[in-house]
Protein backbone atom coordinates (compact mmCIF):
# COMPACT_ATOMS: atom_id res chain seq x y z
CA UNK A 1 0.00 0.00 0.00
CA UNK A 2 0.98 3.42 -0.45
CA UNK A 3 2.86 5.58 2.18
CA UNK A 4 2.59 9.22 2.27
CA UNK A 5 5.51 11.03 4.42
CA UNK A 6 5.23 15.07 5.24
CA UNK A 7 8.44 16.37 5.75
CA UNK A 8 8.19 19.52 8.49
CA UNK A 9 10.17 22.49 9.14
CA UNK A 10 9.73 24.41 12.07
CA UNK A 11 11.09 27.24 14.25
CA UNK A 12 12.40 24.98 16.60
CA UNK A 13 13.16 21.30 14.55
CA UNK A 14 12.02 19.33 11.84
CA UNK A 15 9.36 15.94 12.06
CA UNK A 16 8.71 13.52 9.73
CA UNK A 17 4.94 12.62 9.72
CA UNK A 18 3.83 9.22 8.08
CA UNK A 19 0.69 7.47 6.86
CA UNK A 20 -0.10 4.72 5.14
CA UNK A 21 -2.53 5.71 1.78
CA UNK A 22 -5.95 5.86 3.74
CA UNK A 23 -3.47 9.01 5.54
CA UNK A 24 -5.97 9.05 9.11
CA UNK A 25 -2.93 7.76 11.64
CA UNK A 26 0.17 9.18 11.29
CA UNK A 27 3.69 8.56 13.08
CA UNK A 28 5.46 11.62 14.03
CA UNK A 29 9.11 11.58 14.23
CA UNK A 30 10.99 14.42 16.05
CA UNK A 31 12.17 16.83 16.49
CA UNK A 32 15.14 16.21 14.63
CA UNK A 33 17.82 19.20 15.36
CA UNK A 34 15.86 20.57 18.30
CA UNK A 35 15.81 23.79 18.48
CA UNK A 36 17.03 24.92 15.58
CA UNK A 37 15.13 26.80 12.50
CA UNK A 38 14.28 24.51 9.77
CA UNK A 39 13.33 26.46 7.27
CA UNK A 40 13.11 23.43 4.26
CA UNK A 41 13.18 19.54 4.39
CA UNK A 42 12.66 18.05 0.95
CA UNK A 43 13.25 14.52 -0.55
CA UNK A 44 14.59 13.41 -3.76
CA UNK A 45 12.34 12.33 -6.65
CA UNK A 46 15.01 10.42 -7.69
CA UNK A 47 15.72 8.24 -4.40
CA UNK A 48 12.66 9.43 -2.00
CA UNK A 49 15.32 8.46 1.03
CA UNK A 50 17.65 10.99 0.46
CA UNK A 51 16.26 14.54 2.30
CA UNK A 52 17.73 17.41 2.50
CA UNK A 53 17.30 19.90 5.27
CA UNK A 54 18.60 23.58 5.84
CA UNK A 55 18.79 23.88 9.44
CA UNK A 56 20.05 27.82 10.64
CA UNK A 57 20.64 29.83 13.91
CA UNK A 58 21.06 33.33 14.31
CA UNK A 59 24.15 31.83 16.52
CA UNK A 60 25.61 29.63 14.93
CA UNK A 61 24.78 30.47 10.99
CA UNK A 62 23.86 27.27 8.04
CA UNK A 63 24.53 23.64 8.02
CA UNK A 64 22.44 21.53 5.66
CA UNK A 65 21.95 17.88 6.87
CA UNK A 66 21.31 14.86 4.53
CA UNK A 67 19.70 11.82 5.34
CA UNK A 68 19.40 8.14 3.47
CA UNK A 69 16.93 6.35 5.17
CA UNK A 70 13.84 9.10 5.06
CA UNK A 71 14.73 10.89 8.09
CA UNK A 72 15.74 8.25 10.39
CA UNK A 73 19.56 9.08 10.61
CA UNK A 74 21.07 12.52 9.30
CA UNK A 75 24.55 13.18 8.31
CA UNK A 76 26.05 16.65 8.13
CA UNK A 77 26.71 17.88 4.56
CA UNK A 78 28.58 21.23 3.53
CA UNK A 79 27.65 24.38 4.46
CA UNK A 80 30.21 26.75 2.75
CA UNK A 81 28.38 28.70 0.60
CA UNK A 82 30.43 31.76 -1.06
CA UNK A 83 29.43 34.15 -3.52
CA UNK A 84 31.12 33.97 -6.81
CA UNK A 85 33.54 37.20 -6.92
CA UNK A 86 32.95 40.22 -5.00
CA UNK A 87 29.27 40.06 -4.23
CA UNK A 88 28.20 43.80 -4.11
CA UNK A 89 25.52 45.81 -2.85
CA UNK A 90 21.74 45.49 -2.99
CA UNK A 91 19.44 47.79 -1.65
CA UNK A 92 18.25 48.31 2.25
CA UNK A 93 15.14 49.25 3.50
CA UNK A 94 15.68 52.70 2.93
CA UNK A 95 17.05 52.21 -0.40
CA UNK A 96 20.99 53.39 0.45
CA UNK A 97 23.39 50.21 -0.78
CA UNK A 98 23.99 47.45 1.42
CA UNK A 99 26.24 44.67 1.34
CA UNK A 100 25.33 41.25 0.38
CA UNK A 101 25.54 38.96 3.45
CA UNK A 102 25.07 35.41 3.24
CA UNK A 103 22.31 34.22 6.34
CA UNK A 104 20.53 31.38 5.17
CA UNK A 105 19.08 28.74 2.78
CA UNK A 106 15.57 29.19 2.68
CA UNK A 107 14.78 26.40 -0.11
CA UNK A 108 16.57 22.99 -1.21
CA UNK A 109 15.20 21.50 -4.19
CA UNK A 110 16.93 17.88 -5.48
CA UNK A 111 17.41 17.53 -8.89
CA UNK A 112 14.33 15.53 -10.84
CA UNK A 113 17.48 13.27 -12.29
CA UNK A 114 20.61 12.75 -10.04
CA UNK A 115 19.94 11.58 -6.48
CA UNK A 116 23.48 13.39 -5.68
CA UNK A 117 22.41 17.45 -7.40
CA UNK A 118 20.50 19.67 -5.54
CA UNK A 119 19.96 23.52 -5.31
CA UNK A 120 19.45 26.24 -2.45
CA UNK A 121 18.30 29.32 -2.42
CA UNK A 122 19.76 31.60 -0.03
CA UNK A 123 19.15 35.02 1.90
CA UNK A 124 20.97 37.34 0.71
CA UNK A 125 19.55 36.35 -2.79
CA UNK A 126 21.12 33.62 -4.30
CA UNK A 127 21.13 30.37 -6.22
CA UNK A 128 23.98 27.73 -5.40
CA UNK A 129 24.47 24.43 -6.74
CA UNK A 130 25.51 20.98 -5.22
CA UNK A 131 26.76 17.69 -7.73
CA UNK A 132 27.74 16.40 -4.70
CA UNK A 133 25.06 15.54 -2.48
CA UNK A 134 25.04 19.14 -0.46
CA UNK A 135 29.09 18.40 0.07
CA UNK A 136 29.96 21.41 -1.85
CA UNK A 137 28.26 24.49 -3.54
CA UNK A 138 28.64 26.67 -6.13
CA UNK A 139 26.77 30.09 -6.94
CA UNK A 140 24.89 30.35 -10.04
CA UNK A 141 25.69 34.17 -10.18
CA UNK A 142 24.26 34.76 -13.37
CA UNK A 143 21.29 35.34 -11.48
CA UNK A 144 22.88 38.15 -9.14
CA UNK A 145 24.64 39.41 -12.33
CA UNK A 146 21.83 39.83 -14.64
CA UNK A 147 22.56 43.54 -14.08
CA UNK A 148 19.07 44.72 -11.75
CA UNK A 149 21.02 42.79 -8.88
CA UNK A 150 22.10 46.78 -7.16
CA UNK A 151 17.97 47.30 -6.98
CA UNK A 152 17.08 44.48 -5.23
CA UNK A 153 15.52 45.17 -1.96
CA UNK A 154 14.62 43.07 0.91
CA UNK A 155 10.96 42.41 1.85
CA UNK A 156 9.82 42.53 5.34
CA UNK A 157 11.23 38.46 5.93
CA UNK A 158 14.94 39.23 3.97
CA UNK A 159 15.94 39.24 0.74
CA UNK A 160 15.74 35.32 0.41
CA UNK A 161 15.12 32.98 -2.69
CA UNK A 162 12.51 31.33 -1.40
CA UNK A 163 11.11 29.23 -4.90
CA UNK A 164 13.17 27.57 -7.20
CA UNK A 165 11.16 25.63 -10.15
CA UNK A 166 12.75 22.86 -12.10
CA UNK A 167 11.20 22.35 -15.45
CA UNK A 168 10.72 18.55 -15.96
CA UNK A 169 10.75 18.73 -19.87
CA UNK A 170 13.62 21.04 -20.15
CA UNK A 171 16.73 20.21 -17.81
CA UNK A 172 18.17 23.36 -18.67
CA UNK A 173 14.90 25.31 -17.61
CA UNK A 174 14.74 26.82 -13.36
CA UNK A 175 11.81 29.41 -12.06
CA UNK A 176 12.96 31.10 -9.13
CA UNK A 177 11.53 33.75 -6.79
CA UNK A 178 13.08 36.29 -5.04
CA UNK A 179 11.12 38.71 -2.56
CA UNK A 180 11.19 41.25 -3.10
CA UNK A 181 13.48 41.45 -6.30
CA UNK A 182 10.45 39.49 -8.28
CA UNK A 183 10.92 35.82 -10.53
CA UNK A 184 13.77 35.04 -12.82
CA UNK A 185 13.81 32.50 -15.17
CA UNK A 186 16.87 31.01 -17.04
CA UNK A 187 17.11 28.55 -20.22
CA UNK A 188 20.58 27.46 -20.28
CA UNK A 189 20.85 26.26 -16.83
CA UNK A 190 21.73 28.75 -15.00
CA UNK A 191 24.15 30.23 -16.80
CA UNK A 192 21.92 34.00 -18.02
CA UNK A 193 18.84 34.73 -16.22
CA UNK A 194 15.78 37.01 -17.31
CA UNK A 195 12.97 38.50 -15.26
CA UNK A 196 10.01 37.74 -15.96
CA UNK A 197 7.50 40.38 -13.99
CA UNK A 198 5.95 41.61 -17.00
CA UNK A 199 1.97 41.90 -15.97
CA UNK A 200 2.99 42.03 -12.08
CA UNK A 201 1.86 45.71 -10.58
CA UNK A 202 2.73 46.30 -7.23
CA UNK A 203 1.64 49.08 -5.53
CA UNK A 204 4.54 50.49 -2.86
CA UNK A 205 7.38 50.64 -5.39
CA UNK A 206 8.15 53.82 -7.11
CA UNK A 207 7.12 52.50 -10.64
CA UNK A 208 4.64 49.64 -10.12
CA UNK A 209 5.05 48.58 -13.26
CA UNK A 210 9.15 47.61 -12.84
CA UNK A 211 11.11 44.79 -14.20
CA UNK A 212 12.35 44.05 -10.79
CA UNK A 213 11.13 45.03 -7.61
CA UNK A 214 7.65 42.86 -6.92
CA UNK A 215 7.73 40.52 -3.42
CA UNK A 216 6.68 37.56 -5.30
CA UNK A 217 5.79 35.12 -2.71
CA UNK A 218 5.66 32.02 -4.14
CA UNK A 219 5.14 30.18 -7.38
CA UNK A 220 3.55 26.71 -8.34
CA UNK A 221 3.42 24.68 -11.53
CA UNK A 222 1.90 21.46 -12.17
CA UNK A 223 4.80 19.08 -13.97
CA UNK A 224 2.18 18.27 -16.78
CA UNK A 225 2.38 21.77 -17.77
CA UNK A 226 5.78 23.64 -17.07
CA UNK A 227 4.53 26.79 -18.93
CA UNK A 228 1.95 27.67 -16.80
CA UNK A 229 2.70 29.02 -13.82
CA UNK A 230 1.09 30.34 -10.76
CA UNK A 231 1.93 33.21 -8.61
CA UNK A 232 0.92 34.26 -4.72
CA UNK A 233 2.38 37.57 -4.69
CA UNK A 234 2.01 40.16 -1.64
CA UNK A 235 -1.11 41.16 -2.95
CA UNK A 236 -2.93 39.69 -6.30
CA UNK A 237 -2.59 35.64 -7.53
CA UNK A 238 -1.28 35.53 -10.94
CA UNK A 239 -0.96 33.17 -13.74
CA UNK A 240 1.03 33.00 -16.74
CA UNK A 241 0.56 30.33 -19.27
CA UNK A 242 3.47 31.58 -21.59
CA UNK A 243 6.90 30.64 -18.83
CA UNK A 244 6.45 33.53 -17.01
CA UNK A 245 6.84 35.60 -20.02
CA UNK A 246 3.42 38.15 -18.98
CA UNK A 247 1.52 37.50 -16.36
CA UNK A 248 -2.47 38.12 -15.81
CA UNK A 249 -4.15 38.32 -11.90
CA UNK A 250 -6.46 35.62 -11.39
CA UNK A 251 -7.21 36.71 -7.77
CA UNK A 252 -11.01 36.79 -8.84
CA UNK A 253 -13.62 36.35 -5.95
CA UNK A 254 -11.04 36.03 -3.15
CA UNK A 255 -12.05 37.78 -0.20
CA UNK A 256 -8.50 38.68 -0.14
CA UNK A 257 -5.84 38.43 -2.39
CA UNK A 258 -2.84 39.14 -0.09
CA UNK A 259 -1.34 35.28 1.17
CA UNK A 260 1.96 33.33 0.82
CA UNK A 261 1.08 29.81 -0.05
CA UNK A 262 -0.09 28.43 -3.67
CA UNK A 263 -0.18 25.05 -4.53
CA UNK A 264 -1.71 22.98 -7.71
CA UNK A 265 -3.78 19.82 -7.78
CA UNK A 266 -1.66 16.62 -8.18
CA UNK A 267 -4.07 15.26 -10.91
CA UNK A 268 -5.89 18.77 -11.74
CA UNK A 269 -3.41 21.57 -13.27
CA UNK A 270 -5.94 24.05 -13.32
CA UNK A 271 -6.78 23.32 -9.39
CA UNK A 272 -5.13 25.52 -7.67
CA UNK A 273 -5.26 26.35 -3.90
CA UNK A 274 -3.97 29.29 -1.57
CA UNK A 275 -4.86 30.52 1.49
CA UNK A 276 -5.80 34.28 1.87
CA UNK A 277 -4.52 36.72 4.33
CA UNK A 278 -5.87 39.03 5.78
CA UNK A 279 -3.33 42.20 5.48
CA UNK A 280 0.69 42.70 4.66
CA UNK A 281 0.89 44.24 8.73
CA UNK A 282 -1.74 41.78 9.50
CA UNK A 283 -0.41 38.34 8.42
CA UNK A 284 -3.86 36.09 10.25
CA UNK A 285 -7.34 35.19 8.12
CA UNK A 286 -9.59 37.17 7.70
CA UNK A 287 -12.33 37.32 10.39
CA UNK A 288 -10.26 35.05 12.28
CA UNK A 289 -11.56 32.18 9.82
CA UNK A 290 -9.21 29.91 8.65
CA UNK A 291 -10.06 29.02 5.00
CA UNK A 292 -8.18 27.51 2.09
CA UNK A 293 -9.15 28.48 -1.09
CA UNK A 294 -9.53 26.65 -3.84
CA UNK A 295 -10.46 27.32 -8.17
CA UNK A 296 -10.90 24.60 -10.35
CA UNK A 297 -10.57 27.07 -13.45
CA UNK A 298 -7.30 28.15 -13.05
CA UNK A 299 -8.05 31.21 -10.86
CA UNK A 300 -10.88 33.97 -11.02
CA UNK A 301 -13.60 31.43 -9.55
CA UNK A 302 -12.67 30.14 -5.82
CA UNK A 303 -14.26 28.35 -3.37
CA UNK A 304 -13.98 28.38 0.42
CA UNK A 305 -12.83 25.08 2.11
CA UNK A 306 -13.83 25.34 5.47
CA UNK A 307 -14.71 22.03 6.87
CA UNK A 308 -12.95 20.50 9.33
CA UNK A 309 -11.00 24.50 9.35
CA UNK A 310 -11.01 26.75 12.29
CA UNK A 311 -13.96 28.85 11.94
CA UNK A 312 -13.36 31.81 14.05
CA UNK A 313 -10.84 33.14 16.68
CA UNK A 314 -7.76 31.97 14.48
CA UNK A 315 -5.22 34.43 14.05
CA UNK A 316 -1.68 32.10 12.41
CA UNK A 317 -0.67 32.50 9.07
CA UNK A 318 0.45 30.23 6.56
CA UNK A 319 3.89 30.44 5.10
CA UNK A 320 4.78 30.19 1.51
CA UNK A 321 6.78 26.94 1.25
CA UNK A 322 3.84 25.41 4.17
CA UNK A 323 1.54 23.89 1.79
CA UNK A 324 2.03 20.80 -0.68
CA UNK A 325 0.01 18.39 -2.42
CA UNK A 326 0.64 14.10 -2.55
CA UNK A 327 0.07 12.35 -5.75
CA UNK A 328 -2.21 9.63 -4.37
CA UNK A 329 -5.60 8.69 -6.23
CA UNK A 330 -7.90 11.07 -3.93
CA UNK A 331 -5.27 14.26 -3.95
CA UNK A 332 -4.14 14.83 -0.51
CA UNK A 333 -3.19 18.51 0.65
CA UNK A 334 -1.40 19.77 3.60
CA UNK A 335 -0.53 22.95 5.22
CA UNK A 336 1.00 24.16 8.51
CA UNK A 337 0.40 27.03 10.34
CA UNK A 338 2.85 29.54 13.09
CA UNK A 339 0.58 28.12 15.28
CA UNK A 340 2.17 24.66 15.10
CA UNK A 341 -0.81 23.03 13.46
CA UNK A 342 -0.43 20.69 10.34
CA UNK A 343 -3.93 20.12 8.40
CA UNK A 344 -4.60 17.62 5.97
CA UNK A 345 -6.95 17.08 3.60
CA UNK A 346 -7.57 13.11 1.90
CA UNK A 347 -10.05 14.61 -0.56
CA UNK A 348 -8.35 17.26 -2.59
CA UNK A 349 -9.68 19.95 0.06
CA UNK A 350 -13.10 19.17 0.67
CA UNK A 351 -12.35 18.80 4.44
CA UNK A 352 -9.64 18.86 6.85
CA UNK A 353 -8.07 17.06 9.88
CA UNK A 354 -5.11 18.46 11.75
CA UNK A 355 -2.43 15.84 11.35
CA UNK A 356 -0.89 17.38 14.64
CA UNK A 357 -1.69 20.71 16.49
CA UNK A 358 1.24 21.75 18.84
CA UNK A 359 4.24 21.93 17.14
CA UNK A 360 6.51 24.85 17.16
CA UNK A 361 5.84 27.70 14.30
CA UNK A 362 5.88 25.98 10.66
CA UNK A 363 7.81 27.14 8.03
CA UNK A 364 7.41 24.46 5.79
CA UNK A 365 5.46 20.99 4.74
CA UNK A 366 6.40 18.97 1.74
CA UNK A 367 5.19 15.87 0.80
CA UNK A 368 6.61 12.60 0.00
CA UNK A 369 4.22 9.97 -1.85
CA UNK A 370 5.93 6.35 -1.59
CA UNK A 371 5.15 3.01 -3.13
CA UNK B 1 46.69 20.55 26.06
CA UNK B 2 44.50 23.08 25.33
CA UNK B 3 40.08 23.11 26.67
CA UNK B 4 37.67 24.43 25.13
CA UNK B 5 34.24 24.76 26.33
CA UNK B 6 31.51 24.93 23.30
CA UNK B 7 27.85 25.83 23.54
CA UNK B 8 25.22 23.04 23.90
CA UNK B 9 24.34 22.77 20.16
CA UNK B 10 28.08 23.10 18.73
CA UNK B 11 28.72 19.83 21.08
CA UNK B 12 25.54 17.86 19.59
CA UNK B 13 26.87 19.17 16.38
CA UNK B 14 30.27 18.04 17.04
CA UNK B 15 29.47 14.52 18.69
CA UNK B 16 30.69 15.53 21.90
CA UNK B 17 29.95 15.55 25.75
CA UNK B 18 31.77 18.18 28.06
CA UNK B 19 35.26 20.01 27.21
CA UNK B 20 36.73 19.66 24.09
CA UNK B 21 40.36 18.98 24.57
CA UNK B 22 42.83 19.80 22.20
CA UNK B 23 46.77 19.45 20.73
CA UNK B 24 47.88 23.30 19.61
CA UNK B 25 51.61 24.41 19.58
CA UNK B 26 52.88 27.81 21.31
CA UNK B 27 51.71 30.05 20.40
CA UNK B 28 48.17 29.80 21.30
CA UNK B 29 46.22 32.05 19.78
CA UNK B 30 42.07 32.19 19.09
CA UNK B 31 43.14 31.36 15.74
CA UNK B 32 45.41 28.49 16.42
CA UNK B 33 42.95 27.30 18.76
CA UNK B 34 40.14 27.92 16.54
CA UNK B 35 41.66 26.16 13.26
CA UNK B 36 42.78 23.38 15.70
CA UNK B 37 39.14 22.74 16.72
CA UNK B 38 37.84 22.88 12.88
CA UNK B 39 40.65 20.51 11.86
CA UNK B 40 39.84 18.23 14.45
CA UNK B 41 35.74 18.12 14.33
CA UNK B 42 35.40 19.54 10.63
CA UNK B 43 31.39 19.98 11.32
CA UNK B 44 31.78 22.98 12.79
CA UNK B 45 33.58 24.83 10.54
CA UNK B 46 30.94 28.43 9.78
CA UNK B 47 29.21 28.05 12.71
CA UNK B 48 31.97 30.06 15.40
CA UNK B 49 33.52 31.53 12.34
CA UNK B 50 31.86 33.19 9.48
CA UNK B 51 33.47 31.51 6.38
CA UNK B 52 35.40 32.93 3.89
CA UNK B 53 36.29 36.10 6.23
CA UNK B 54 36.71 33.77 9.57
CA UNK B 55 35.46 36.48 11.76
CA UNK B 56 33.74 35.69 15.26
CA UNK B 57 29.62 35.23 14.73
CA UNK B 58 27.83 38.17 15.98
CA UNK B 59 26.51 36.41 18.72
CA UNK B 60 29.27 34.70 19.83
CA UNK B 61 31.37 35.74 22.65
CA UNK B 62 34.61 34.21 23.58
CA UNK B 63 35.78 34.13 27.06
CA UNK B 64 38.59 33.00 29.49
CA UNK B 65 39.97 33.44 32.82
CA UNK B 66 37.08 35.72 33.79
CA UNK B 67 37.92 37.98 31.03
CA UNK B 68 35.80 39.23 27.56
CA UNK B 69 38.02 38.44 24.82
CA UNK B 70 35.60 38.47 22.11
CA UNK B 71 37.38 42.02 20.41
CA UNK B 72 41.37 40.49 21.14
CA UNK B 73 43.46 40.35 17.44
CA UNK B 74 42.78 36.87 16.73
CA UNK B 75 46.70 36.47 16.87
CA UNK B 76 46.88 37.90 20.12
CA UNK B 77 48.24 35.20 22.75
CA UNK B 78 45.68 33.89 24.82
CA UNK B 79 45.69 33.66 28.93
CA UNK B 80 48.76 31.78 30.39
CA UNK B 81 46.21 29.77 31.87
CA UNK B 82 44.59 28.60 29.04
CA UNK B 83 47.63 28.20 27.00
CA UNK B 84 48.89 25.72 30.04
CA UNK B 85 45.59 24.05 30.28
CA UNK B 86 44.33 25.09 33.27
CA UNK B 87 41.55 27.45 32.34
CA UNK B 88 39.19 26.66 29.26
CA UNK B 89 38.47 28.49 26.68
CA UNK B 90 34.86 29.73 27.00
CA UNK B 91 32.84 29.98 23.39
CA UNK B 92 29.35 31.70 24.37
CA UNK B 93 26.10 32.07 22.82
CA UNK B 94 24.80 35.73 23.23
CA UNK B 95 21.53 35.34 25.95
CA UNK B 96 19.11 36.13 23.89
CA UNK B 97 15.35 34.91 23.56
CA UNK B 98 14.08 33.02 20.57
Amino acid sequence: MSKVRLLVGTRKGAFVLTSDGRREKWDVSGPHFAGWEIYHVKGSPVDPDRLYASQSSGWFGQIIQRSNDGGKTWEQAGNKFLYDGVPGTHQWYDGTPHPWEFKRVWHLEPSLTDVEGVYAGAEDAALFQSADGGQSWQELSGLRGHGSGPHWQPGAGGMCLHTVILDPSDPKRIYIAISAAGAFRTDDGGKTWKPINHGLRSQGIPDPDAEVGHCVHHIAMHPSRPGVLFMQKHWDVMRSDNAGDSWQEVSGNLPTDFGFAIDVHAHEPETIYVVPIKSDSEHYPLDGKLRVYRSKSGGNEWEALTQGLPQKDCYVNVLRDAMSVDSLDSCGVYFGTTGGQVYGSSDAGDSWTPIVRDLPAVLSVEVQTLA
Amino acid sequence: MIRVELPAHLRTLAGVKGEVTLDVARPVTQRSVLDALEAKYPMLEGTIREHGTLKRRAFLRFFACEEDLSHESPDALLPEAVAAGKEPLLVVGAVAGG
